[in-house]
């Protein structure tokens, strides 16, 4: 019974992971029907940023952090002038393929920048744990649960209840209609990059104790990331990190009771039920084409 | 004077729109006869390489480009055709039959993932057959009895007809030339066919295409089938000439680089898919060319412009050490994507067609010819 709880309580902090990259995926997908293939190269790059801002600049761990995510949300705008917009309303494949390309070039560059070794931020999170009778919870994966909680309510306040929200979810319904209606398209999607470059970042200083900063970190856990978002329904802010606590949870259970080898291809063999069975997720809406 | 445009619906179907074309392949065809007894055997085994990509690129294309159906897991397939040969072989099956087995499995297999396909689009196919992949690739390694896991698998010299054909032969070279033009002779005549016209007519427009009285369902899957079959195909001739096969050789970053293969050659012709896997091909010896060579050159270039010997000579090991950096080709693959699809969607056999038509239309050429249509999407989740 301890062991299950156990294998809950940290499936629950991985997927809360996978949760905060598939929140990027929604965002971007939520406001431009773009699936935004480079998700996780922005969040290892979110991570490099930080740990050159903390560990090599020597800011205090919160200046960094908070240095991080502008520094990313800017780049986050630069990505989306430079690679997106030019080809934002041509096919979907065309778009998925220059985010892959910008993966690509992303991982690379910061592999040649920062080297190819694991890196390491130190955090006020990194030691220590908590105990609640024999069950042990370390503080670092305390906090990723902790900021996923916050930054899902805070992001679906933001999506459902402020004007930039709505012009958000305007934009993606029909992007010419809601140009029609004054909204200023271009730079709804570009401030949707910012915003989901800035998500990514918050995930890799979280992730950073954990599993510390490589290149291909993001492509790694941004693959994990999208059988969340499609479980949650790739549109829906809750959605996302449900999914990603399911995944996370299928996975750790499935690492647990399973013979080796289930553990890898489990969240895989989810996703492919799901788009089955109800590809639309758990909280997509579903509606007609009309011709 | 000859017609610039199709006058008629005989000149559409036309192999060969005119005699030129006669002349051109008949040159290409000689070349690619004599090349193997006359090329270094590096280039040979270069083109032998040319010739399987450029199999899958006319494959992938078929369900890509023509029927419109997105696909990253490509891979699996290649390796679900590799590990056939590599089984069968065991056993000494004749190659022919495992050829023909390796083609149909995969073409079976890729059927059954057209099924569930059906019902997906867009981005939910692509991440589909990413899934799909990853569990085939996850099933090679687990599935020892079969694929020896991940120690990887032998695969043992071609045997036809009681002759040894190594992989490095000029017999092995003809025998994927001759796969690679059967396949797009099949192709070309596929496409001429109602049931090429039924994929393109899907590709353009799924409910077009059903109230004209399409089965889309029934061409998703055939395509799908005949896609994978393709590639199933492609795949024994990769097992046979890289003589060993492991699980790891058959990852997303595989099916990316076929995705690559027709993004950059142009996903309208298998022209295209030739192109793109020359480009694909020819990237890694373009690097190290890059690292060996260049440095010295652009050292020489500064020299020239009146940068000092000390000077050059720093430029020189901070380009060679920027060349020689591990991740570059990654790099140079990324800005490649990019680029080709912000500027140049149609790939380079599209760039090709425009130069030609210009110079054929001399002062009549106008842009918009191959103007790329916007459609300022209305949400996919509508359709």
């Amino acid at each position: 019974m301890l062991d299950f709880v156990q294998q809950l309580v940290s499936g629950i902090a991985l997927g809360c992971v996978y949760g905060l990259i598939a929140l990027g995926f929604v965002l971007v997908y939520k406001a431009t029907e773009v699936v935004n293939f480079a998700q996780g190269d922005l969040m290892m790059l979110g991570g490099f940023f930080a740990f050159t801002f903390i560990g090599i600049l020597g800011l205090n761990y919160w200046l960094g952090f908070v240095g991080a995510v502008i520094a990313m949300a800017l780049f986050g705008m630069l990505a989306e002038r430079v690679v997106v917009r030019p080809i934002l309303g041509y096919p979907q494949f065309s778009i998925i393929m220059a985010t892959i390309g910008l993966g690509y070039f992303l991982r690379s560059m910061a592999g040649i920048i920062w080297g190819t070794d694991d890196l390491k931020i130190e955090t006020p999170f990194s030691q220590g744990v908590l105990r609640i009778g024999s069950l042990v919870l370390a503080y670092d994966k305390l906090s990723v649960i902790a900021a996923t909680i916050i930054l899902c309510a805070l992001l679906y306040l933001f999506f459902n209840r402020t004007t930039l929200g709505t012009a958000m979810r305007a934009s993606s319904e029909n992007m010419l209609a809601a140009y029609y209606m004054g909204i200023p398209v271009k730079r709804v999607v570009s401030i949707v990059w910012a915003i989901s470059a800035a998500v990514a970042t918050a995930a890799g200083v979280l992730l950073a104790p954990i599993t510390f900063i490589h290149s291909n970190v993001g492509l790694v856990l941004g693959l994990k990331a999208f059988p969340a978002a499609v479980l949650g329904g790739f549109g829906s802010i809750p959605g996302a990190v449900v999914g990603g606590v399911l995944i996370g949870v299928i996975e750790s259970m499935a690492g647990f009771y399973l013979p080796q080898g289930w553990k890898d291809v489990a969240p895989y063999l989810v996703l492919l039920i799901v788009l089955l069975l109800k590809p639309e997720g758990l909280f997509g809406h579903h509606a007609r084409k009309k011709v | 004077m000859r017609f610039m445009f199709k006058t008629d619906y005989e000149d559409d179907i036309k192999l060969f729109p005119h005699g030129g074309y006669i002349v051109t392949y008949g040159i290409l065809l000689a070349f690619l006869a004599v090349a193997p007894f006359v090329l270094s055997s590096y280039l040979v085994s270069q083109m032998v390489f040319v010739f399987i990509y450029a199999t899958v690129g006319v494959g992938l294309m078929i369900l890509t480009g023509f029927t419109g159906q997105a696909s990253l897991g490509h891979a699996a397939f290649l390796a679900i055709g590799a590990y056939t040969a590599g089984y069968l072989q065991q056993y000494n099956v004749p190659f022919p039959v495992y050829f023909l087995v390796a083609g149909v499995l995969t073409g079976t297999v890729g059927a059954m993932v057209g099924f569930p396909a059906l019902r997906l689009q867009g981005i939910y196919l692509v991440i589909a057959t990413i899934s799909f992949a990853f569990i085939i690739e996850e099933i090679l390694a687990r599935w020892e009895s079969v694929t020896h896991g991940n120690e990887g698998m032998r695969v043992k010299a071609l045997q036809f007809l009681g002759t040894t054909v190594s992989r490095d032969s000029p017999s092995f070279y003809f025998l994927c030339l001759a796969v690679l033009a059967i396949t797009i002779l099949a192709t070309l005549n596929l496409l001429r066919s109602p049931t090429g016209r039924a994929f393109v007519a899907i590709r353009d427009s799924e409910t077009a295409a059903r109230s004209m009285g399409v089965n889309v369902s029934l061409y998703k899957v055939k395509s799908f089938a005949i896609s994978a079959a393709i590639t199933g195909f492609a795949g024994v001739l990769f097992a046979h000439k890289l003589s060993f096969i492991s699980p790891e050789m058959f990852t997303l970053q595989l099916s990316i680089e076929f995705i690559i293969v027709i993004l950059i050659g142009g996903a309208f012709s298998p022209h295209g898919a030739v192109l793109g896997a020359i480009f694909i091909v020819m990237i890694d010896p373009f690097l190290t060319y890059l690292k060996d060579d260049v440095p010295g050159m652009i050292a020489a270039v500064a020299a020239t412009f009146g940068a000092g010997a000390e000077m050059a000579a720093t430029i020189k090991t901070n380009v060679a050490a920027f060349a020689s950096a591990n991740g570059l080709k990654g790099a140079i693959y990324g800005v490649i994507i990019v680029v080709f699809v912000l500027f140049e969607p149609l790939g380079l056999y599209g760039r090709w067609l425009k130069i030609k038509l210009f110079f054929q239309l001399f002062p009549l050429y106008k842009r918009a010819t191959f103007k790329r249509q916007k459609i300022y999407v209305k949400s996919e989740r509508n359709r």
